[in-house]
């Protein structure tokens, strides 16, 4: 159980994270995020001294739900083939359940890279998701399933395939539900990484 | 005049590296005030190699260098029985050096049923397990002189060691080869920029340096008493584990990018997390030569 201070603070960042996403970052103000979650904007302040802060809670808040998603995957005992299109099938079910989040990381902590410079250097905010795919991969290579190469040419084709898609369906330009791609997108990305 | 203990030094399939590496010891003939060879291959000894398999010689310790095979002889005589008739007489048993311990670099001959004494790689040999609890391992390629020489002086004031599972002293063997590297600055920072010889960068990360999981004290008990392999700029090669030699020396395992060996009982996961936050950082200091401005 989150104490209440901690269950506030959730609050804020699942109610930030709508509107950035919505409106965008610049946007959206603090007042507004106070006004949505009728606080008064200096009790907002107690919880986050910026909203830059804010945006780097937010990210990390992302990356830990998305690392938990991925972890169950990792830990189940089957193909490294079954894994990808898990990971394909939790990626898109979160960016239909949750398209806010997806939207986040697309459109507001890629795209805004000033806002997170300080303190959410290299990949450390979204540590959680990035340890969980370097485990797939990792794990994908020792047992000779993927073929080994640079994490990042790899990384590159799995995430920025997924993000591209989600972003896609975003602009309204796909003509198909997300989730009848599945399996082609699981089976590109296993021909492509696999040995 | 104080009573020297006895010791017998025979070989196996050996390059005789331990019996060199021995000879660096700085305190040698201190040592032989206190310690005498019955047999040493080099040092003159009382005895020779076929007065030592002709008869069973009375004896303290029983050092045994190189990888064993039923097929080895000395002297005409089959270096097994050559150990069980000293095994009988002796209190102790040390293999000295990575072979005689595992097999080592010998498992790759041609004699058949190549082995250490007590283990082939990781797997338990049968041979000599009544003898089992008289050994001592000291493993290395070849053995640190001072390593040997203690564990010795253990013996002769009846100091028990604790061993490890493969019987090494825990001494020496407790500790990994990266405790005391001088490169531990690059290690936490993920910095791997390193040139053969030179003094900068960690060498984990590329260049095959398996000190984070390998067993001993280069790095705290000191080669010739001034350097190590790590801090002279080569890579630990893991040369006192069972799995010694492994190939590609020089270049770090990686699965994806990730190495595919790990710092000992630290888990993937804690792993990655850690390497991921330290990686984001650039430290500049570790970026250029120490001695730079």
């Amino acid at each position: 159980m989150l104490d209440k201070k901690e269950q506030k603070k959730n609050d804020i960042i699942e109610c930030s994270l709508e509107l950035f996403a919505s409106k965008g970052f610049y946007n959206t103000t603090i007042p507004d995020i106070a006004k949505a979650l009728k606080m008064s904007v200096g009790n907002m302040y107690n919880y986050f001294k910026s909203k830059d802060m804010l945006a780097k809670e937010i990210i990390k808040f992302i990356s830990i739900y998305l690392g938990k998603e991925l972890k169950k995957i990792n830990e189940q005992d089957i193909s490294t083939e079954e894994k990808t299109r898990k990971i394909v099938e939790i990626y898109f079910k979160i960016a239909l359940a949750r398209p806010e989040m997806i939207d986040y990381f697309l459109r507001i902590y890629l795209s805004n890279r000033e806002v997170f410079k300080d303190g959410c250097e290299g990949m450390i905010c979204v540590n959680e998701f990035v340890t969980e795919i370097m485990i797939y991969f990792e794990e994908g290579v020792a047992v000779g399933d993927l073929r080994d190469q640079d994490f990042f040419s790899a990384f590159g084709l799995f995430m920025g395939y997924l993000g591209g898609m989600v972003f896609l369906k975003g602009e309204d330009i796909l003509p198909k539900a997300l989730d009848e791609y599945i399996t082609d997108i699981s089976y590109n990305i296993y021909k492509a990484l696999s040995v | 005049m104080k009573k020297k203990v006895k010791v017998l030094w025979i070989t196996g399939l050996a390059c005789n590296g331990n019996t060199h590496s021995f000879l660096n010891y700085p305190n040698l003939e201190q040592f032989l005030d206190n310690f005498e060879f019955i047999y040493h291959p080099i040092l003159e000894s009382k005895y020779t190699l076929e007065d030592i398999v002709s008869f069973t010689i009375d004896c303290d310790v029983l050092l045994i260098e190189g990888s064993l095979s039923p097929e080895i002889e000395k002297a005409d005589k089959k270096l097994f029985s050559i150990i069980n008739d000293y095994s009988k007489v002796v209190s102790k048993i040390i293999t000295v050096g990575t072979c005689a311990t595992f097999g080592g670099i010998f498992r790759d001959s041609e004699y058949e049923n190549i082995s250490g004494l007590h283990f082939d790689e990781t797997l338990e040999v049968d041979t000599f397990r009544k003898i089992k609890n008289k050994t001592i391992s000291i493993s290395g390629c070849p053995i640190h002189p001072e390593l040997l020489v203690n564990t010795l002086y253990a013996i002769k004031n009846e100091i028990a060691l604790k061993l490890d599972e493969y019987l090494r002293p825990k001494e020496y063997f407790a500790y990994t080869i990266h405790n005391g590297c001088t490169r531990n600055e690059y290690f936490e920072y993920k910095v791997d920029n390193h040139q053969f010889g030179k003094k900068e960068g960690c060498m984990f990360y590329d260049h095959g340096c398996q000190a984070p999981f390998t067993h001993g004290s280069c790095n705290k008990i000191l080669w010739n008493e001034v350097n190590s392999k790590t801090r002279a700029g080569q890579p630990c090669m893991g040369c006192t584990e069972p799995t010694f030699p492994k190939s590609n020396l020089y270049k770090t395992k990686k699965n994806m990018g990730i190495p595919a060996n790990l710092p000992l009982g630290i888990a993937k996961r804690t792993y990655l997390t850690l390497a991921g936050v330290t990686k984001a950082f650039k430290i500049n200091r570790l970026e250029k030569d120490i001695f730079d401005d």
